[in-house]
């Protein structure tokens, strides 16, 4: 088991935000977390990177528990996030941007690794000396996951990488994550796209306010009448 | 002439000071609002450590910027946490609470009696009596101040800085202890603003807590805003017009008691046109926050 996170719970001040939540992700595995707006989906992957603090329970990613960890410390150990909304450097070039990624950490060929995320995403290399701030909304979303992949992770955490994003280009995320995950890099996805993400996840975890109430195969959970139901719009 | 001197001489303590605030709002997004109490710090420190224990002003100065850093790493460590609006208030409160506690620590600092006959600095046993020989003197930490704060935010570490001036989350999202960065600009900036308040200390020979009113934390963060935020030449620019425009009033024969009052309404004048017409500032690159 590459993650395990066990009985967690988040509070935002007085609000509980996740309650006694468990979810793991073995080596090379592509998981999905779906669920409703505020359900609780970013916390758990913030919670996972130590942007939040546990109020119980306990991570382990390797078997090392890693409750404790800041953001920072997540990175050498080998989990990057690729946060909601993208969060670029606006002014910074898209060059500059994927430095950033892996910007004073020890023991990393940035020039090298810069070419094979250039390689990953072609269309960032014809924009390679433009402003993040001016690339469409699918550019920015591939130079952000490229500057999570800067980090060499074990495990990508990306928290809605189809938000916002024309229809094409929601193909293209899908299609790099699944190249990404070949490539060697567990994947942990929280999506709203839950059809698409659960066609590209090995296995799912369905929220409801605070909790997990389903977990199973990508596969099943898109032939379950509850997720159908509740997410896939009636198919 | 000496008059002009004189001038010059305050300028350029303010440029240490803008220079010293800049890092921390321009440079680092930082809303800092209560510089002024680092440079009380620093004044206090080095006139009380050459009055009580006859301690080299030298020595004073250095040990005076330690104690502002020290200071800047106090109010920092809690406000670091908060965002924008609030970290200005919070660093605005630990203002007041420093120039509260230089006017009532009468034990201490005499209170509102201030500290009179501070010495001046000395070079060779020979003190730095003309207004010509400080000014070299202040015109040698400006330089320093302005290579130091330079060198900072053009290595790998202001490029981190850049970064979570632009972006906070994101700088957190790829690993960078974005906390310790901003408590080490804290430091940085108290310890230089603790600088200006030793040489304006030894330079006036006397202090007393009117000289560390949050109007001059105001007056300081004017001058970073209106000469451009994350820009050195900003900074100098900026508290070269604001420290001299309001002299030349005086020039025009304009009377003190019209001058200091007729001063803090122009700079609020300037405020509000400045960020009407050009908020970045005149050769800036970010609008504040
Ligand atoms: N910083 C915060 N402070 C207070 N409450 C928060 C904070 N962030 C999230 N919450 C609350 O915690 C709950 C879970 O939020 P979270 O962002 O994890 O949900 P989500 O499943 O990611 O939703 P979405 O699909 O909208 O992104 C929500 O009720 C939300 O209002
Ligand atoms: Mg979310």
């Amino acid at each position: 088991m590459l993650l395990e996170a066990k009985n967690i719970s988040v509070c935002y001040g007085a609000v509980k935000a996740i309650e006694d939540v468990s979810f793991n992700v073995d080596a090379c595995e592509i998981v999905a977390m779906i669920g409703p707006n505020g359900a609780g989906k970013s916390t758990a992957l913030k919670a996972v990177f130590g942007m939040v603090d546990l109020k119980s329970g306990d991570i382990y990613f390797d078997g090392e528990n890693i409750n404790n960890l800041r953001p920072d410390e997540h990175v050498p150990k080998g989990i990057s996030h690729v946060p909601e909304g993208r969060r670029l450097f606006p002014s910074m070039t898209v060059m500059e941007n994927l430095e950033m990624g892996a910007f004073l950490q020890k023991g990393n060929n940035t020039g090298a690794e810069i070419e094979k995320i250039l390689t990953l995403f072609p269309s960032l290399k014809e924009r390679r000396r433009q402003k993040a701030g001016v690339l469409s909304t699918g550019e920015q979303q591939m130079l952000a996951m490229g500057r999570a992949l800067m980090q060499k992770p074990r495990l990508l955490l990306a928290d809605e990488p189809s938000l916002g994003l024309s229809p094409s280009y929601v193909d293209i995320i899908f299609e790099k994550l699944i190249e990404i995950n070949k490539s060697g890099t567990s994947i942990l996805l929280v999506e709203q796209n839950a059809r698409m993400a659960l066609e590209v996840a090995h296995r799912g975890y369905v929220f409801e306010i605070g909790r997990i109430f389903m977990e199973d195969t990508g596969r099943n959970l898109l032939k379950s009448e509850e997720v159908k139901r509740a997410f896939l719009g009636g198919i | 002439m000496e008059y002009f001197l004189h001038i010059l001489v305050i300028a350029g303590i303010y440029i240490i000071l803008t220079l010293s605030l800049n890092l921390m709002v321009g440079f680092t997004g930082l809303a800092a609002l209560g510089h002024i109490a680092f440079a009380c710090v620093g004044a206090y420190t080095s006139s009380l450590l050459a009055l009580n224990h006859g301690i080299s002003p030298w020595i004073g100065l250095i040990t005076g910027a330690c104690f502002a850093s020290l200071l800047g790493f106090v109010i920092g460590f809690p406000s670091i946490r908060l965002k924008g609006d609030y970290l200005a208030l919070a660093t605005f409160g630990f203002g007041v609470i420093v120039y509260s506690v230089s006017k009532n620590w009468v034990d201490l600092t005499r209170g509102p009696m201030g500290l009179p006959g501070i010495p001046k600095f000395a070079v060779f046993g020979f003190e730095l009596q003309p207004v010509w020989a400080y000014l070299i003197l202040v015109f040698v930490f400006v330089l320093l101040t302005a290579f130091m704060i330079n060198r900072i935010v053009d290595s790998p570490f202001g490029r981190i800085l850049k970064s979570i001036r632009e972006d906070e989350v994101a700088s957190l999202s790829i690993g960078k202890d974005v906390n310790r960065y901003k408590l080490i600009v804290f430091m940085v900036g108290a310890f230089f603003a603790g600088i200006a308040g030793s040489l304006y200390a030894h330079y006036i020979t006397f202090i007393d807590p009117s000289s560390f009113t949050m109007m001059e934390s105001i007056a300081v963060l004017l001058m970073v805003v209106f000469g451009g935020m994350g820009s050195i030449r900003g900074s100098f620019i900026g508290a070269l017009i604001l420290v001299i425009f309001p002299e030349m009033l005086r020039f025009l024969g304009m009377p003190s008691s019209v001058a200091a009052p007729l001063r803090q309404m122009i700079y609020g004048l300037l405020l509000v046109i400045l960020m009407l017409k050009r908020p970045q500032g005149i050769v800036g690159k970010y609008r504040f926050m």
